[in-house]
């Protein structure tokens, strides 16, 4: 690579991995905060765990790799993992089920490919897709907001006391693909915890990672092709396929949009630099192919939530799209397909 | 070329393990090793496909021309998986059953092309019947071990349905080696066959390195390697 000299003055930038690790936590902090007011101690318990089994695990690898620990460690992106998987699980969930997910994402989903950088599928969600097809009962259980003691919720956590049925709650995508016979006006209101748009939980769960997405929009953490491509595809596909609210409804664009993970996915998950695509254009596409297929899972597949299952097949495309999608090099003429006189 | 038994089993075994270092017939080694008993049913197949095949293709190797040997080695293997069929169709219904497809597919298992290619076509009678038995071995070996750690892993049980196979005396040889156990469903589903070989490829990739690591380079005597003598 061709580095030109620069003269003075120089502007110094602060920018490194470990910075940009920490402006990520930081940006989650109010989902987290929505999250623990609707959860209690879910939340915290969640990613409490995720952190201290990722850093150990990640540890323990790098040592194994005879690479230094502390230098793998203080990058932070192994933190970024573990808080966006423990905000990704229901919260509550059993301590095994928290080791088996960031142990998948950690090893399987990190290192088994080189560490950080080598990457080819974002580990938190490889991770969360693992215990999902692996957990489907655990993995449905989600807590009804502020029903679950914080004892109790401790000992399911620690001890495997059962999870009782009082404690859950359908999630309102769960509630709407499984609806049949009612229309949307009567399934909201039989719904105990309706919200304006979607579920009371969900919807400002939502809010708050657009927020915290916001955020590190204006920080430049981010470009904002890959999140405004992923929900302008899922909007306009809910809109095509918006059949309005009989019973076979799929639900509307700003039902979908504030939904499940939707702002999870699209602000914090697809914009990650490793697993998604490199060039602008390409982001863009990579960001289009996720709602899609966020749609057409939600809409017609076997599952409620899409996000993760979306991301990691993006994530399979994401070298053909930086194929297609290389930049031009500045002072250079377009390429042309195929075989042209001249070339060698 | 001929070849020590002894030399034919390290091969077949684990030099030139079909499942982890040639990852020949893959298809089958994922479709089927979700239980130990379904693993052993198509392994057992396959051995008996491999040596036999072996076998017949040594016979006739003077007999046929290059030009038609392909077909003439696909035809004799896929006669002897219509054999194969029909004897699980008599004694094992069930299993040949819940192996559906992959009984008829021994035919394009490419161990069993490749061994007769390579091997049968060069190899007399016994020795060709030896290296299609211990390769058949090799690969239902893994088969075996795949299906076994799934099945533990997915279920927390080792040995489940093994009357479909050994008849009702096995009936109650299955060991529940955790009891409550939640059931770890990846294991049991496709990406769990892929999982558990990587990890026994890189198991197997770490024996044979730390095996190279501990034995001595012997050099060769400097003077029994010289070739050209210019004094």
């Amino acid at each position: 690579m061709y580095l030109p000299p620069k003269s003075s003055p120089h502007t110094t930038n602060k920018s490194s991995t470990q910075n940009l690790m920490l402006r990520v936590i930081l940006a989650t902090l109010p989902a987290f905060l929505v999250s623990s007011y609707f959860f209690g101690i879910g939340p915290a318990i969640n990613v409490a765990l995720c952190i201290i089994f990722a850093v150990s695990i990640e540890a323990f690898i790098v040592s194994l790799r005879k690479r230094p620990v502390s230098y793998a460690l203080k990058d932070g992106s192994v933190i970024v993992t573990a808080v966006l998987l423990g905000l990704a699980l229901p919260p509550f969930s059993s301590w095994w089920l928290v080791l088996i997910a960031i142990g998948f994402a950690v090893i399987f989903g990190k290192h088994l490919f080189g560490g950080l950088g080598q990457n080819p599928f974002n580990p938190a969600m490889l991770g969360y897709v693992v215990v999902l097809v692996s957990f489907p009962v655990a993995m449905t259980s989600w807590p009804a907001p502020q029903t679950v003691a914080s004892s109790d919720a401790l000992a399911h956590v620690f001890l495997g006391t059962p999870w009782l049925d009082a404690w859950s709650h359908a999630t309102v995508l769960d509630t709407l693909k499984n609806n049949h016979s009612l229309t949307l006006h009567e399934l909201w209101q039989d719904y105990p915890y309706s919200g304006w748009i979607s579920s009371n939980s969900s919807e400002w769960i939502n809010l708050a990672f657009l927020l915290g997405g916001l955020y590190l929009l204006y920080k430049r953490v981010f470009t904002w092709h890959a999140p405004v491509a992923m929900l302008l595809a899922l909007a306009l596909m809910s809109l095509i396929f918006w059949n309005g609210s009989g019973s076979a409804s799929n639900g509307s664009p700003l039902f979908h949009l504030f939904s499940g993970a939707t702002m999870l996915g699209a602000f914090f998950i697809i914009t990650d630099p490793v697993s998604s695509a490199t060039s602008n254009q390409g982001r863009f596409i990579f960001g289009l192919g996720v709602g899609v297929l966020v749609y057409i899972i939600r809409a017609w597949g076997g599952y409620p939530d899409a996000i993760a299952f979306s991301v990691l097949l993006m994530n399979l495309c994401a070298p053909t799209i930086d194929y297609f999608t290389r930049p031009r090099t500045y002072g250079q003429r377009k390429a042309k397909r195929g075989f042209n006189p001249g070339d060698n | 070329m001929s070849t020590s038994y002894k030399e034919l089993t390290i091969n077949g075994l684990w030099k030139n393990n079909p499942g982890l270092v040639q990852l020949l017939g893959l298809c089958p080694l994922m479709g089927t090793s979700n239980s130990t008993v379904n693993a052993l049913g198509l392994g057992l197949a396959t051995i008996f496909v491999l040596a036999c095949s072996n076998a017949a293709v040594s016979l006739i190797r003077n007999a046929v021309t290059p030009a038609i040997r392909l077909p003439a080695f696909v035809m004799i293997i896929a006669a002897l998986t219509t054999c194969i069929e029909l004897l699980m169709q008599a004694y094992t219904y069930q299993l040949y059953l819940i192996l559906g497809v992959f009984i008829p597919l021994i035919t394009t298992n490419c161990v069993i092309l490749g061994r007769a290619e390579a091997f049968a076509a060069k190899n007399k009678f016994v020795s060709s019947t030896y290296d299609g038995f211990v390769m058949g071995l090799g690969f239902a070996l893994v088969l075996v071990i795949i299906g076994m750690v799934r099945e533990l892993l997915g279920t927390g049980t080792l040995f489940t349905n093994m009357q479909l196979l050994f008849g009702s005396m096995a009936a109650n040889w299955q060991w529940t080696v955790f009891p409550n156990y939640e059931g770890f469903l990846l294991a049991v589903l496709p990406p769990g066959a892929f999982l558990v070989l990587g990890l026994m490829i890189a198991l197997k990739n770490q024996i044979d390195s730390y095996i190279l690591a501990r034995t001595p380079v012997n050099m060769p005597a400097a003077a029994d390697r010289r070739v050209r003598v210019t004094d």
